[in-house]
């Protein structure tokens, strides 16, 4: 990035002028509904958190005040922590909530317990939640600024852009560049986020699957689809993989794990069609074994993995800091 | 194989693949089709080291029978892949596609590797082994297709019996898709026809035999044509028996979808009536229809829209089939009738030889994806010899299966192999 670019997207604690907004939405629903100026600017300013988490002082101060609740109706560790630390560093009070062992379990609604959070008056609102739709539900119910950090099979807006934060570190942009998604393209709301922002930013993007993890009508998206994952690595920049839900390999859509390893894992052989110093991908927790090989996942040359996990901390810095600027 | 030549003259040549119809001859060298044609050994070489002088009879691509049951493992008192492929050699057919309902069900990569094994060990004919669709052919989760294809089964089948469920089934066509594999569906609602051992009618009425209605079958066919149009899998209806399912089958063809189907010599032969007084070697399944489905399946044939004929090859011992006719065991053994049942329909005016043989040569070679069934130079040399004329009744006791229980006894047939090649092997001879 030029260096002018970096001076006009400091972050906002650092000038005392009120900061230019980022978003025009005050909520963080998915890529859909986002422009391709904002993800630019997002992840502009990512980059300088991620500066700030690489030094000894981590900390700033721009959400001093603000209460932030991470509301997890399912269970995740990293995404979870990591929203809890981005919280952290910008100084905002955090409240983990995991609704999974409490009230929805006595039979509380959706709806209940949003009016619940409500009362107690948070900023931020971060949400995943098993059913697509339920963060735009609670935006609709809520006065603060909701964040989905995954909704059922729909979007996961936070994770598409740490990755493609990844990608733009180590390719500089996304024109002409071919990124193949593997694996459970139709369960997966990770794939539905990526196929759309890295369409919006000018990426070619494939899709890799067998037919039965492959969405009705996904070739409308925009993108090519491959159950050959030879020909469907062919040429390709980065391979991004999914992570194949156990419950899935037991033969209703996936016969079995050694099968899948075998067409769908990605190995050293299949890895060698893609184009020379591909970079691989993986949102997490990986399945060693079943969609991609140990040594492909532990080779710091070809795996972007651990850098995937630091960027997504930047990113929801990014984001924190970017709908506060809407805030009064 | 064989490394001799083999020079077959004066034989009348039929290749349904090419179309040829003519009179020549073939050479054998190294077990392929060295060469073929009209003019070759009009003079015969005396430096050729067998001369085959065929007389004028038929020398055709060996037979495919797409439908074989056999007992290995697991039953071989009933049948083996050897003793099949005795029977096989002797009706003209080299290459028998084995059903995967045997004990242990063939539904693991090591299973069809078994399969292979003891084909190439024992066998005298080619053998492709099919796999199971769902694990234990129990209707439930997939088999790993691709590792089994990979392992050499030439299709997927959950043999005779249907799969229940709409969406494991639509899952199967799917996942097979990915493969490009070929799905052999049976098409029988499994409720309709659970504990019943014929069709619906005044006949089964009469006789008091549980019965199941002939739609039973059409229900099946129309949903798996719906569901190969969502999935785009490659589908062959196993045996089909009822004009309902032709029609059905005719418009889905038309419609571009691919879709493919055959038909069992006992169901072009007989109809619900020769099960006369509880004639259990004619229990089948599925059970023997009205009349006006019998010529149905001829006409069938004779249009095209049926593809392929089968045997059904079914070996049952005395233990299964010597029981109460709604007691004992379907099928019927079928290798050695294969050949002359379907020439039947040659000699009752209703197809040409060559239209009839491109049922039992290329036309399962195209489905199947295997490497047989023409007579194309470099081709195999698998072939059958046979007068399609000779006359003559069949006899329980001379089959060469070990299970004899065939639902033609008694039957006057005419044409039947002569001789039969593997690979330019001579497996089998008649004196």
């Amino acid at each position: 990035m030029p260096e002018a670019d970096l001076l006009s997207i400091r972050p906002t604690l650092m000038t005392s002028a009120k900061p230019a907004p980022i978003l025009k939405s005050s909520h963080l629903l998915g890529i859909e509904g986002i422009s391709a100026p904002e993800v630019v600017a997002l992840l502009d300013l990512a980059e300088t958190y991620a500066t700030l988490n690489r030094g000894a002082e981590k900390k700033t101060a721009l959400l001093k005040g603000r209460t932030l609740i991470n509301l997890f109706f399912e269970a995740s560790t990293r995404t979870q922590s990591s929203f809890e630390l981005a919280g952290k560093r910008m100084g905002a009070d955090v409240l983990n909530m995991s609704v999974k062992t409490s009230s929805v379990s006595k039979g509380e609604t959706l709806i209940d317990t949003a009016a619940t959070l409500h009362a107690m008056r948070p900023d931020i609102l971060v949400v995943r939640h098993q059913d697509s739709g339920a963060a735009e539900l609670l935006s609709r119910k809520l006065d603060c600024s909701v964040v989905n950090a995954g909704d059922g099979q729909h979007e996961h807006p936070t994770q598409a852009l740490l990755d493609a934060l990844t990608i733009r570190r180590h390719r500089g942009s996304f024109e002409n560049l071919t990124v193949a998604i593997c694996g459970d393209i139709a369960h997966s709301r990770v794939a539905r986020s990526n196929i759309r922002l890295l369409s919006m930013m000018g990426a070619q993007v494939r899709l890799v699957a067998p037919r039965t993890l492959l969405p009705c009508d996904v070739e409308r998206f925009g993108v090519k689809v491959f159950t050959d994952m030879k020909a469907g690595l062919a040429g390709c920049d980065i391979v991004m993989m999914l992570r194949l839900q156990l419950e899935r390999m037991t033969g209703a859509l996936v016969p079995s794990a050694r099968e899948y390893f075998r067409f769908y894992g990605l190995d050293r052989e299949k890895l060698s069609y893609a184009k020379p110093g591909a970079l691989v991908m993986h949102p997490g927790p990986m399945n060693r074994g079943v969609e991609i090989a140990s040594d492909i996942a532990d080779d710091v040359d070809v795996s972007l993995i651990s850098e995937q996990v630091e960027m997504g901390v930047a990113i929801r810095m990014a984001v924190l800091d970017a709908l506060s600027r809407g805030m009064t | 194989m064989s490394t001799n030549r083999i020079a077959f003259r004066n034989a009348r040549l039929i290749d349904p693949a090419s179309g040829l119809d003519a009179k020549g001859g073939l050479l054998v060298e190294n077990g392929k089709i060295a060469d073929v044609g009209p003019r070759l050994f009009n003079d015969a070489d005396r430096n050729d080291p067998e001369i085959i002088d065929c007389r004028g009879m038929i020398l055709s691509p060996g037979l495919i029978d797409c439908r074989v049951f056999t007992g290995e493992p697991g039953a071989e008192h009933r049948e083996s892949l050897a003793s099949a492929s005795e029977a096989a050699a002797a009706g003209g057919v080299t290459t028998i596609v084995t059903m995967p309902n045997t004990d242990p069900v063939i539904d693991e990569p090591s299973l069809v590797d078994f399969i292979k094994r003891r084909a190439a060990a024992t066998a005298k004919v080619r053998v492709a082994p099919m796999a199971a669709l769902t694990r234990g052919l129990a209707g439930e989760t997939m088999t790993e297709m691709g590792l089994l294809q990979e392992a050499g089964a030439v299709a997927f089948s959950d043999g005779d019996r249907t799969v229940a469920s709409a969406r494991v089934m639509r899952r199967a066509l799917s996942y097979a898709a990915t493969f490009n594999a070929l799905v052999i569906g049976h098409a029988e609602d499994p409720e309709l026809t659970q504990g019943t051992a014929s069709t619906e009618s005044e006949f089964a009425t009469r006789m008091g035999l549980p019965a199941a209605p002939a739609l039973a079958e059409v229900l099946i066919v129309e949903r798996d044509i719906r569901l190969v149009e969502l999935t785009g899998a490659r589908y062959h209806f196993g045996q089909i028996s009822t004009r309902a399912s032709l029609d059905a089958i005719a418009a889905a063809k038309s419609r571009g979808l691919p879709i493919t189907c055959g038909v069992s010599a006992h169901h072009l032969m007989l109809n619900e009536l020769d099960v006369g007084s509880y004639y259990t070697f004619r229990k089948v399944n599925p059970p023997l229809r009205a009349e006006a489905d019998r010529a149905a399946m001829v006409e069938g044939v004779a249009s095209g829209v049926i593809d392929v004929i089968v045997s059904s090859h079914e070996p049952q011992g005395a233990d299964t089939k010597r029981q109460p006719f709604a007691a004992a065991a379907f099928g019927s053994v079928g290798l050695e009738t294969l050949l002359p049942a379907a020439l039947s329909l040659h000699h009752n005016g209703h197809a040409g030889i060559s239209h009839i043989l491109k049922t039992l040569t290329s036309a399962p070679a195209a489905i199947l994806g295997l490497n047989a069934g023409t007579l194309a130079k470099g081709a195999p040399a698998d072939l059958v010899l046979f007068d399609e004329g000779e006359p003559f009744v069949l006899d329980e006791k001379a089959l060469h299966s070990r299970a004899h229980n065939t639902a033609f006894e008694g039957r006057k047939f005419q044409g039947r192999a002569k001789m039969t090649f593997v690979g330019g092997e001579r497996v089998f001879s008649r004196s």
